[in-house]
């Protein structure tokens, strides 16, 4: 599922964001428009989730390739740290970037 | 590991792996997701430490090797790691031969595509014609 954002969604906002700053000071002032107004920015943080989860669940599954942390609980336990620690991750990205104070 | 050679040798030992060139799609999903982990830092700490987010800033960035190269890696390591991924989404929920190749194409059409746009983006920052 967060493969399938991040194909999609995420790497056309990549290559929108990487066409507006080789467009010039006006095509970029379009994107930060769009991607500043509050749907922009409920995808941009929703995709910095996806990011961040898939990222981590992704490390996880590296480790499991490798053989180990199949115990139950070890699994559990590791599933459960990738999906608190993708918000804490997303948490420290957007909670400075959006100047907010906690 | 050659084409139609896919299965790594512990799986060969093991008598286990794919019937034909799974193996090779399976290790280029796991290598492009190594690559990324050390891209995907470098853009995050690179926009972190960068003095403003506005476009001269951003160009100025690109527009330098250290800059340009490692973003023109991450757009090609991003493509081919979202091509394995979409691949296998359409290969796992598609059961029709007809319509899975035809997605599949596509795919292949759009990310090559896509990358080739974000690296038009690149060359276009680094030599010149951007402001």
């Amino acid at each position: 599922m967060t493969g399938v954002a991040l194909s999609t969604a995420g790497l056309a906002l990549l290559v929108w964001w990487l066409m507006a700053i080789a467009g010039g000071a006006n095509a970029y002032a379009d994107f930060i428009k769009a991607a500043t107004h509050p749907i922009g920015l409920v995808v941009l943080v929703g995709l910095t989730w996806a990011f961040c989860q898939h990222l981590l669940s992704g490390v996880r599954h590296l480790v499991m390739d490798s053989g180990a942390g199949f115990e139950l609980q070890t699994n559990k336990r590791f599933a459960v740290l990738t999906m608190a620690g993708s918000l804490v991750l997303t948490l420290l990205i957007w909670v400075p970037a959006l100047g907010l104070r906690p | 590991m050659s084409r139609g050679d896919s299965a790594t040798a512990l799986g060969k030992v093991q008598g286990l792996g794919s019937a034909r060139e799974g193996g090779g799609h399976w290790l280029s999903e796991r290598v492009s997701s190594a690559a990324l982990l050390l891209l995907g830092a470098w853009l995050i700490a690179s926009l972190f430490f960068l003095p403003a987010l506005d476009q001269p800033t951003l160009a100025e960035w690109l527009a330098a090797p250290s800059g340009a190269v490692p973003m023109a890696l991450l757009v090609v390591t991003a493509f081919i790691h979202a091509l394995d991924g979409m691949t296998v989404v359409v290969d796992d929920y598609v059961h029709d031969e007809g319509n899975r190749f035809a997605l599949n194409t596509l795919l292949l059409f759009l990310a090559i595509g896509g990358g080739s746009l974000a690296l038009f983006a690149i060359g276009r920052i680094a030599f010149g014609g951007a402001a």
